[in-house]
């Protein structure tokens, strides 16, 4: 064998080893790990995080305001503490961002029982606090809501019986639980008029089944998410001291 | 020329001429190519572990811990991907805050290669995603979400093609309908296309144009729906198509024991995989190739 032979096996031998080689998938083998505690941490990723957990911890944790006592949702019958607290706040700082925008106010509120997830304690109130009630991105709407919708509104609270908060509607139920009246101030409720109905975006999407959103004249977006509302409510008071009232009540 | 007998040939011309110096290994009759793919779904912003008093998942999770278990598993094979199939924003208030930057950054330094789009990820609008994009060293697929009339236009592309070892493998993702789902003036004007019509035109291009070896298919569908079974999930789309080989899926929050065998529209077994969420768990799929036809004549042994 000379040499001119030698170099044609290599260059056979190259091109070979150039061309892709046809495979056949023979066999698959599928798991899944669990992400627990015995696996390392890696010091890279957590330098990485550090900064922004503790600028996020710092945050969370800085006080807004001081509540003085322990609110939860179910301490009340048809109203409570902390949610007359969560419906007087929509109200507060949602009707001058409606106001500016149509030249109108805010007739009333109503939001969820279920939509308060958690209680708020004694003591300095943080932003982690607006985040633990109000874990949810859900944001603040009104909804312009014709006489036979608030009809409707007002038999969904009558038979839910549940402390779902509301703010400047006064809701009486009689003795054995029917509704008896509804007044806004101290007018009586003229299903011939439209209202103006401040709630968030899941009730008005169908949640807990409040229906009665959902046929309305005209819907306003105020881009204010529930939280964010707490946040700058909390921060604008100081002392968090709401209370259980009349806005809401059966006669015994 | 059948490579077999190229083989001997060349194996006596070389005893002949005495190569020995030649390393010939890698003319062996049969050569074996592992392909490993690693993936998560639904991760919403968990960059965290879940704290030791947590009510489900105490100690679990966690980016910094996915960081040492992928690179153990990189350094075992180096022919590995990381995927993943969707809503990694929104959960903790690390999405709040910084709007998916850090979620971003760090599935970076993973070293993640494709992830597809969740309903989630368009919760700081479809601007809060392209925004967070320069964060992003992987790339985005979606085969049935027409984003030309967004800011997304050319950002996201319906499949990709990674060859690894010399496999050829094409990835394309799947998102769900968003109308109901997600408010419009989120999704503003991206348009959801029939994901099993897009399935059928990204097999296609992926089989019989590029050739793939491997065909993965990152999903946000969700795994299965059973009280709507005409709604289209992971294990109906399984069925009804062919040449997929694995669907990573997402959406449903699925925590499965093991990934699912499915039987395709021709027959042939296909896994279907989903981890839960939040970054609980850490999927592992490895495919392994030979050159040798005869050993994947009996059709592929799938262990689960």
């Amino acid at each position: 064998m000379n040499y001119k032979q030698v170099i044609l096996l290599f260059t056979i031998l190259s091109l070979s080893a150039c061309k892709k080689q046809d495979v056949y998938l023979n066999k698959i083998e599928g798991k899944q790990i669990n992400i627990s505690d015995s696996l390392e941490i890696n010091q890279n990723i957590e330098d990485i995080i550090k900064p922004y957990r503790e600028h996020v911890n710092a945050n969370l944790d800085s006080v807004l305001a001081y509540a003085v006592d322990t609110y939860s949702k179910s301490d009340g019958d048809y109203n409570t503490a902390i949610g007359n607290m969560m419906a007087d706040a929509v109200y507060e700082q949602s009707n001058p961002i409606f106001n500016s925008r149509t030249g109108e106010n805010i007739d009333f509120v109503l939001l969820n029982h279920g939509g308060i997830r958690s209680i708020i304690s004694k003591g300095n109130i943080t932003t982690r606090t607006a985040y633990e009630v109000m874990p949810f991105d859900n944001s603040a709407v009104v909804v312009k809501l014709k006489g036979a919708q608030v009809k409707e509104l007002l038999e969904y609270l009558s038979k839910a019986k549940r402390a779902h908060p509301i703010s400047k509607l006064h809701i009486v139920l009689d003795v054995d639980g029917n509704f008896k009246s509804a007044t806004l101030g101290d007018q009586p409720l003229d299903f011939s008029k439209t209202y103006n109905v401040a709630t968030n975006d899941y009730l008005y999407n169908g949640g807990d089944r409040m229906d009665f959103f959902k046929t309305n004249d005209s819907l306003y977006v105020l881009d204010y998410k529930v939280r964010n509302v707490l946040i700058d409510y909390f921060t604008k008071i100081d002392t968090l001291k709401p209370v259980i009232d009349n806005r809401f009540i059966q006669l015994k | 020329m059948k490579r077999r007998d190229f083989i001997q040939q060349t194996a006596a011309a070389s005893a002949l001429i005495g190569l020995g110096g030649m390393s010939l290994t890698s003319f062996t009759p049969s050569t074996t190519k592992k392909i490993t793919i690693l993936h998560t779904n639904d991760v919403h912003s968990h960059i965290d572990a879940f704290g030791p008093d947590d009510g489900r998942n105490p100690n679990q999770g966690g980016v910094a811990r996915r960081a040492s278990l992928v690179e153990a598993i990189r350094k075992e094979n180096p022919n590995t991907l990381l995927l993943d199939a969707g809503d990694i924003f929104q959960g903790t208030p690390y999405f709040n805050y910084y709007g998916g930057e850090l979620e971003f950054k760090l599935m970076s330094m993973l070293k993640y290669d494709v992830a597809t789009i969740g309903n989630h990820d368009f919760d700081n609008s479809i601007e809060g995603l392209y925004a967070q994009l320069p964060h992003a060293k992987f790339d985005f697929v979606s085969a049935n979400y027409d984003f030309s009339n967004t800011v997304l236009d050319t950002h996201v592309k319906p499949y990709r093609i990674i060859t690894k070892d010399g496999i050829k493998i094409g990835i394309f993702g799947l998102g769900i309908e968003l109308e109901g789902l997600v408010e419009k003036r989120m999704y503003k004007e991206t348009v959801y296309l029939d994901p099993t019509e897009a399935a059928q035109e990204m097999t296609r291009i992926l089989k019989e144009d590029e050739q793939c070896d491997l065909i993965i298919c990152l999903s946000h569908l969700g795994y299965n729906y059973k009280n709507r079974p005409e709604k289209i999930s992971d294990l109906k789309l399984a069925g009804i198509t062919k040449d997929i080989d694995l669907i990573i899926g997402g959406h449903t929050h699925t925590f499965l024991k093991k990934p699912t065998v499915v039987k395709n529209s021709e027959g042939k077994n296909m896994l279907v995989n989903q981890v839960g969420c939040y970054g609980i768990n850490l999927g592992k799929i490895d495919f392994y190739f030979d050159s040798d036809k005869n050993k994947a004549a009996n059709g592929t042994s799938i262990i689960v």
